[in-house]
């Protein structure tokens, strides 16, 4: 784990400013700042057992079984033995006790562990190594590549150039780029000479601790300057140093000041639906608790009128006659029997199912990711029930669920690249015709791949000879570079103003003379540059429509079969860019620059100055071919999605992409589809266009009605609750970030929510992950619904803590979103199988266990309400005390948990094959306030026959020797018997799946029982202590009668006949779903094959998709500028482990299609191509952290 | 860093457990299984039924109530709560032979020995012959605990209000009375009588008793219940055994005496008999009911003809619905189609 904790140490008193001194230990110890040693445990050894209990027992189950045993001790109301409680009560506790302590010990370790990480300190005058803990405010710490940064420092000095360091922070916000850190001038002159840092004695004042991660301000007085410090300074304790051989830093804030501790407050704790409604059921409880002793209270009170005041004669009431303060006494006494309605194992056991259930997804194997050795984890293991319920499905970024692997299943020849020494190895390529072509030499494949090779704005790395790693701004660009490099265009390094590449194994230099970045207007890229023969060319690559318009005449007939093959391509959903180029005069160009660089230097309207000059000098440009750049989702997104939407969930796409980009994703993974009556694109760019906008789809989804009417309930306490509403047809909607702004205000909101849930699917683009966490709230707001995002980067996290399920893809961009997630793997398409198969049987478990729960402690709690009108209301127990403690411990705990843990309708298979088996959790059909009812009334009816059918049976019977039989213990004994068998069959019944395991469990805790019971019963338990053992000899003396088998007999069947009855009848006349599958795999024995996992879903789609690039705003400016040229690490960071994604098909054109001998475009198809961290420009242009 | 604790395998174990494919036995509500286990159920239990209907059928009982509430009942006298050592006579006729062994109960109704306060009112370690607890009765024993500060032994309001009326047979022959011997011995259970109950180990058993008072309802301490046999003296005299075995409901009856001796060994033969009662226990003031029961017994025990019913009852609706069932079945059975 990540080694912050959880917790933060709050300072009492507010700090308005922090002032401190370098190297003046007593100047700064006088301001009693914080250590740099962290504690995020709870407790110490003696500390443990008091604030352990206090914690638990704040609990309100904890603090209701105490009173209850307080009641317990009072001899007047004491209606039951002191054990019966005490006995679960410290079970409970110790459990709990257990397993907090066991999570602190841990928190311990983690904390003793950073405390004692080591880190050179510089301390008179020396650098000596210390422990972290010892580290204080004003120390100045030496640290070295790849360490982690010990507190929050201010740079000082580093061994990089102009005092650049670079950090990674994915610890603190799960970005694995880089980012870069520049120390003040005058601090950066200290170097790492010891003497000098030691006479350091810059002052700094800044503001006190706060949790900002992305801001700080303060100013160090040094020799007598001012200089102001910013973020840009400060090294924050959490990254890690990266790339960079040493720095110096002064320690600012130590341990729990640290921005990192600050910053990890309370994450708040999720609860289910399930855990709301059993707090609804429980308190229910309390309150049917309190009438039913009400009753027994009014009940005692007129026997003790009419039958109690002249029973006196063998029994006096010391405290006089007063049938109304028997009757108060009696009520309290009735609680205490009567408890077991609230039962407090319910508690744990429901802790131990979902523990149970999270443990399964940790060790699914069909959740394994072997690629990255990743296997789902259940992070959070108190919301599995809530898995099965999910209607609202947000999904982060598709976009980055990419997967890296391409099936190829249509060539089998591998292509031998070894005559290219810097061949990509892990990049494969199956046709030889295009690989022959440039072996050839064919002049157009050679340019067409050097523009490949030249015009990008790709940065190269060559950790070793040989060894490349390209970071790329888009996938995309590091695909076709890398597909260059396969075909012996080596893109090899760069500088401001030349680019190096491997011509076919020569070395050449271009010379970079201008590079036209991209933009969103432009929609192209072109570089110019002059070939080491000096001569110059311009190489232009853009979206097909744009460099067509810029063609030059002669293309015309090319330009005809390249739109053939480009339809083709989109009709495959691929995205597709045209490349060109033209030879450049050198008077023209000469000129040009001239005039460019006026333009690039004048203050107002620069930008249009320099898109006229760009589309001045891309024009005539000749076409040499096009690309097709397959968005290679991740391995079965389509299928899940489509999964997912059989399966009744709405989903919804939040992502911060470009529109096109979104829609082109949609489409591609299925979530769009061409067959919708309509997708509404909601671009608007104020509130009333959006407004407008939303109601004409509106209209268009639904023209007959009102349309402004809004269907709503309202729920208690004025909280609205939006229905659903059906439509004809399958809508989509795609809205703008900037449109979603006026359409999440409050104003509009409603209606917002209203349209987009009749929309089949949702896609957000341009959102801010604020803008995510409100969707998912309105739609926890104003819809009862479970919601669940899914997201894999650290812009996702506040959507992710926002739903009521997050889920973090591991493994891709860092570890923030999965850090706060509940539930995390690696593969999107794990998706499916969470939901789908273990969050339904979680739910259909859960629910199950608390149907059965219930009704096993109603119908024993029951028996006893009926008993009360047999005995005076006297609070007489109809069991034996050791039944009444041991029937939820032993006799019932293990069935039901086996069941709870075990049981399953159909298998995973199956549950695939019907997703819309995933339906009845999201209406909250197997547990609900109805089913409750039904659970209670179901119990009724069986302690009804547990009581009156014993009853009867024994009224006035004696043994077949005469003897007594229909004494209050053997009465006792029978009826607890009776319960036992009922309670047992009942859960035979719910029970669908019988392992080994429940069986063994089912006829163990029976035998457990008989096993107990003859135990307690025995002498020599009686002659120990005859007090608590005075049953000796029931069980010999009842258990071997017939009649009493006869009765077991009778109840048990009795309580089963109407149920079986019931559910056979439901069965034939209005079968569920799951009963239509149960039959079917019923009929069908044997498991259906799995689908094919891989089947491709065929488009049809003649959509021309967007051009493959990246839509965010160009980075040429950092590429020329040189800042980011830094040599090459030695190292390579382990956060780095990118993913690429792209199938890029190559269609060269014109005179090379000859080449072809079918005449068709050649394909290629790269695989495994390396995408690097391209947020690395990211962060320049956006300094935010 | 978290990446580097994900070492290589961290794959799962390839379990049947682990991986949730455990083999398993699902059962289904389907006709095949539903309908015919009706079918065998219902005729079980009919057949049941009828076997406890007809033996619960020929067990003979005889109750009389002798409270003497009504002014008729010989017993009326003896109600009066002033009237001391009061015998009242209680003639009935049998005309057919009472198969052996008879069984002698007394009943009392609207009893409530069930009540929680009473039933908990006794010591069992006491009673289990501890002398400690001679000494310092448990305070459950409240409120018949001690008497000023002397032990009550045996305490407790059960022991305190154990049944004292006594009962004698007489047949009638001849117009003279003969005595039909009550056999008193093993009529409570073999286990209170053996380990619940112990007398103190001290001889005389007087002398346990020493510095106790006997319950004050009491006419006599439990060291002198039956002074002719030790074995039916103090804590194990049968007749307290079977009173200390408290009733589950507030209407019951207790195994008095057996009639297996003599004469009457093969049943009470047709003919006049008296019941000579000594009325001592008041029940009146609680309008509780005192009655004396003969009966026999059968392999299912007393008479009982609820157990019979109920099962022919039970029976005969399993059948019933799995008629309907299988109407329902074949009528609605479920759309085979998805």
């Amino acid at each position: 784990m990540s080694f912050f904790g959880v917790d933060c140490v709050k300072k009492n008193e507010r700090e308005l400013e922090r002032k401190l001194c370098a190297n003046d230990r007593e100047y700064n110890l006088s301001f009693k700042y914080a250590t740099n040693a962290i504690k995020t445990s709870k407790y110490n050894p003696f500390t443990f057992l008091p604030l352990n209990l206090f914690e638990q027992f704040q609990r309100i189950a904890n603090a209701y079984f105490l009173f209850l045993l307080v009641l317990q001790v009072i001899p007047q109301i004491s209606s039951l033995s002191w054990f019966t409680t005490v006995v679960p009560l410290v079970l409970v506790l110790t459990v709990t006790a257990a397993k907090d302590a066991t999570d602190d010990i841990n928190r311990h370790r983690s904390d003793n562990q950073v405390n004692n990480r080591k880190v050179q300190v510089l301390i008179d005058r020396k650098l000596r190594s210390e422990k972290w803990m010892d580290v204080q405010v004003g120390d100045i710490i030496k640290l070295e590549n790849n360490q982690f940064v010990t507190a929050d420092l201010l740079l000082l000095s580093s061994s990089e150039p102009l005092n650049l360091v670079y950090i990674e922070t994915a610890e603190l916000d799960g970005e694995t780029n880089l980012k870069v850190r520049q120390a003040l001038t005058v601090t950066g002159d200290l170097g790492e000479d010891s003497e000098k840092l030691a006479d350091f004695n810059g002052e700094v004042r800044c503001e006190p601790p706060n949790n900002r991660l992305d801001r700080f301000t303060g100013t160090l007085t040094y020799a007598g300057q001012k200089y102001s410090l910013d973020n840009e300074k400060i090294l924050l304790r959490g990254c890690t140093l990266r790339n960079t051989e040493w720095c110096f830093g002064l320690v600012l804030f130590g341990g729990p000041e640290s921005k990192l501790m600050q910053n990890c407050g309370k994450s708040t704790f999720k609860r289910t639906s399930i855990d709301r409604l059993m707090n609804v059921l429980v308190l229910c409880i309390f309150g049917f608790l309190a009438f039913m002793c009400t009753i027994l209270a009014i009940g005692n009170c007129f026997w003790e009128l009419n039958e109690g005041s002249q029973f006196m004669v063998f029994l006096p009431r010391q405290d006089g006659n007063n049938a109304a303060f028997s009757a108060f006494l009696t009520f309290w006494s009735y609680v205490i029997i009567l408890n077991t309605v609230v039962p407090i194992s319910l508690y744990v056991s429901v802790e131990i199912i979902r523990l149970g259930n999270s443990f399964y997804i940790d060790w699914d194997r069909k959740m394994y990711y072997s690629r990255n050795d990743t296997p789902a984890e259940a992070r959070t293991t108190t919301l599995n029930e809530e898995l099965g319920q999910i209607k609202y499905f947000l999904s982060g970024d598709v976009y980055d669920y990419t997967g890296q692997r391409l099936d190829l299943s249509e060539h089998t020849e591998t292509v031998d690249f070894s005559f290219n020494p810097l061949a990509d190895p892990r990049f494969m390529f199956y046709d030889h015709a295009l690989v022959e072509a440039v072996k050839l030499e064919n002049p157009e494949v050679h340019a067409f791949f050097r523009l490949l090779a030249l015009c990008h704005t790709v940065m190269a790395e060559e950790k070793k000879e040989g060894e490349l790693f390209y970071q790329a701004q888009s996938p995309d660009e590091g695909a076709l570079v890398t597909a260059a490099r396969n075909f012996g265009f080596v893109f090899r390094s760069r500088t401001p103003d030349s680019v190096s590449i491997v011509e076919m194994g020569q070395q050449r230099s271009y010379e970079l003379l201008a590079l036209l970045d991209f933009n969103n207007v432009r929609k192209r890229m072109s570089v110019i540059v002059r070939s080491p023969e000096g001569k110059l060319s311009l190489y232009c690559k853009g979206a097909d429509t744009i460099i067509y318009e810029r063609l030059h005449q002669s293309c015309n007939k090319l330009m005809d079969v390249t739109t053939e093959h480009l339809n083709e391509f989109a009709g495959e959903g691929l995205r597709t860019l045209a490349l060109a180029y033209k030879d450049l005069d050198e008077e023209y160009f000469n000129q040009w620059k001239q005039r460019h660089h006026e333009a690039s230097i004048v203050l107002d309207d620069r930008e249009s100055k320099l898109d006229e000059l760009y589309e001045e000098i891309e024009k005539d440009l000749l076409l040499l071919g096009a690309t097709a750049i397959e968005d290679k989702l991740q391995d079965g997104v389509p299928q899940t999605i489509e999964q997912l939407s059989k399966a009744d969930i709405k989903i919804w796409v939040l992502t911060g992409d470009k529109q096109e980009t979104a829609e082109n994703i949609g489409y591609s993974c299925n979530l769009l589809r061409e067959e919708m009556n309509e997708v509404f694109i909601v671009s608007g760019h104020s509130p009333d266009d959006v407004r407008q906008e939303l109601r004409n789809a509106l209209t268009s989804m639904k023209p007959v009605e009102d349309s402004v009417l809004l269907p709503e309930r309202t729920l208690g306490k004025g909280v609205k609750v939006l229905t659903d509403e059906v439509v004809n047809g399958e809508y989509g909607l795609v809205i703008n970030g900037h449109s979603l702004a006026y359409a999440l205000e409050h104003s509009m909101e409603l209606e917002f929510l209203r349209m987009a849930c009749m929309c089949k699917a949702v896609i957000c683009c341009r959102v801010t992950p604020l803008q995510k966490a409100q969707v998912v709230e309105l739609v926890k707001k104003y819809k009862q619904a479970v919601t669940l995002a899914i997201g894999d980067g650290a812009n996702d996290v506040s959507m992710i803590k926002a739903a009521h399920i997050g889920v973090g893809i591991s493994g891709q961009e860092g570890m923030q979103a999965v850090l706060s997630s509940d539930y995390s793997f690696a593969q999107f398409r794990f998706l499916q199988r969470l939901l789908l198969v273990h969050g339904r049987w979680s739910y259909l478990r859960m629910c199950k266990f608390l149907r059965y729960f219930f009704y096993k402690n109603f119908t024993f709690t029951f028996v006893h309400f009926w008993y009360a009108f047999f005995c005076g209301f006297s609070a007489q127990t109809v069991y034996d005390e050791w039944f009444i403690t041991l029937y939820n411990l032993v006799y019932t705990a293990l069935p039901v948990l086996g069941m709870s843990l075990f049981d399953q309708d159909v298998n995973d298979v199956w549950s695939f094959q019907h997703p819309q088996l995933y339906v009845p959790g999201q209406l909250n059909l197997y547990f609900s306030k109805k089913a409750f009812f039904k659970c209670a009334l179901h119990s009724c009816y069986s302690s009804l026959v547990l009581f009156f059918i014993p009853y009867a049976a024994m009224h006035d019977t004696v043994r077949d020797d005469g003897k007594d039989v229909a004494d209050y213990q053997s009465f006792a004994l029978l009826t607890q018997t009776c319960l036992l068998f009922a309670v047992t069959i009942q859960l035979g019944l719910e029970m669908s799946y019988w392992t080994a395991v429940n069986t063994f469990f089912v006829l163990g805790s029976l035998a457990m029982y008989f096993a107990v019971t003859f135990t307690m019963y025995s002498n020599g338990m009686f002659l120990t202590l005859p007090s608590a053992f005075s049953f000796i000899g029931t069980a010999r003396n009842s258990l071997n009668q017939p009649n009493i088998w006869l009765t077991v007999l009778l109840t048990s069947i009795l309580c089963i006949l109407p149920v079986v009855t019931y559910r056979f009848l439901f069965i034939q006349l209005c079968p569920t779903i799951n009963d239509k599958v149960m039959f079917k795999v019923r009929r069908a024995k044997a498991t259906p094959a799995p689908q094919p996992r891989r089947t491709r879903i065929g488009r049809t789609s003649t959509r021309r998709s967007g051009y493959a690039f990246s839509h965010a705003q160009g980075y040429g400016d950092l590429v020329t500028s040189g800042r980011f040229l830094r040599r090459p690490a030695l190292s390579r960071s382990s956060g780095f482990a990118q993913v690429g994604r792209t199938t890029t098909i190559f269609s060269p054109m014109g005179r090379s299609a000859g080449y072809s001998p079918t005449g068709r475009p050649q394909n290629a198809k790269v695989q495994d191509v390396e995408v690097t961290s391209l947020q690395m420009y990211r962060t320049i242009t956006n300094p935010a952290l | 860093m978290v990446k580097q604790e994900r070492e290589i395998g961290n794959r799962p174990d390839n379990t049947a457990f682990t991986q949730q494919r455990l083999p398993a036995w699902q059962p289904m509500l389907s006709a095949g299984i539903v309908i015919p286990g009706f079918v065998l159920i219902g005729l079980a239990f009919i057949g049941i039924g009828v076997a406890l209907f007809v033996t619960s059928r020929s067990i003979q009982v005889l109750e009389m109530d002798y409270t003497g509430v009504e002014p008729t009942s010989p017993c009326f006298r003896c109600s009066d709560p002033d009237v001391k050592n009061c015998v009242c006579n209680l003639a009935f006729n049998i005309d057919t032979l009472f198969k052996g062994p008879v069984f002698f109960y007394y009943g009392l109704s609207n009893y409530f020995q069930n009540y929680r306060k009473y039933s908990v009112s006794k010591d069992d370690d006491q009673l289990s012959g501890d002398l400690d607890n001679f000494e310092s009765p448990s305070d459950t024993c409240s409120p018949y605990e001690t008497v000023g500060s002397v032990p009550i032994v045996p305490c407790g309001s059960i022991a305190n209000s154990m049944f004292n009326d006594t009962f004698k047979l007489y047949q009638i022959v001849n117009g003279n009375e003969k005595l039909v011997p009550f056999d008193g011995k093993g009529i409570a259970w073999w286990t209170d009588y053996n380990v619940k109950y112990r007398n103190p180990s001290v001889t005389p058993l007087k002398n346990a008793f020493n510095n106790t008072v006997k319950p004050i309802s009491w006419p006599k301490p439990a060291y002198e219940l039956d002074t002719s046999d030790a074995a039916n003296n103090g804590f194990i005299n049968q007749d307290f055994l079977v009173w200390m075995r408290t009733a589950a409901l507030p209407d019951f009856r207790k195994l008095y005496r057996r009639i297996t001796e003599g004469d009457y060994a093969k049943g009470l033969p047709a003919g006049n008999y008296t019941l000579k009662i000594a009325y001592n226990y008041p029940v009146l003031s609680f309008q509780g009911r005192k009655m004396v029961v003969f009966s026999n017994v059968s392999w299912m025990g007393g008479k009982n003809e609820f157990l019979g019913i109920a099962y022919l009852v039970v029976g005969s609706m399993c059948v019933f619905m799995s008629i309907v069932m299988l109407i329902v079945y074949a009528k609605f059975k479920f759309p085979e189609e998805d």
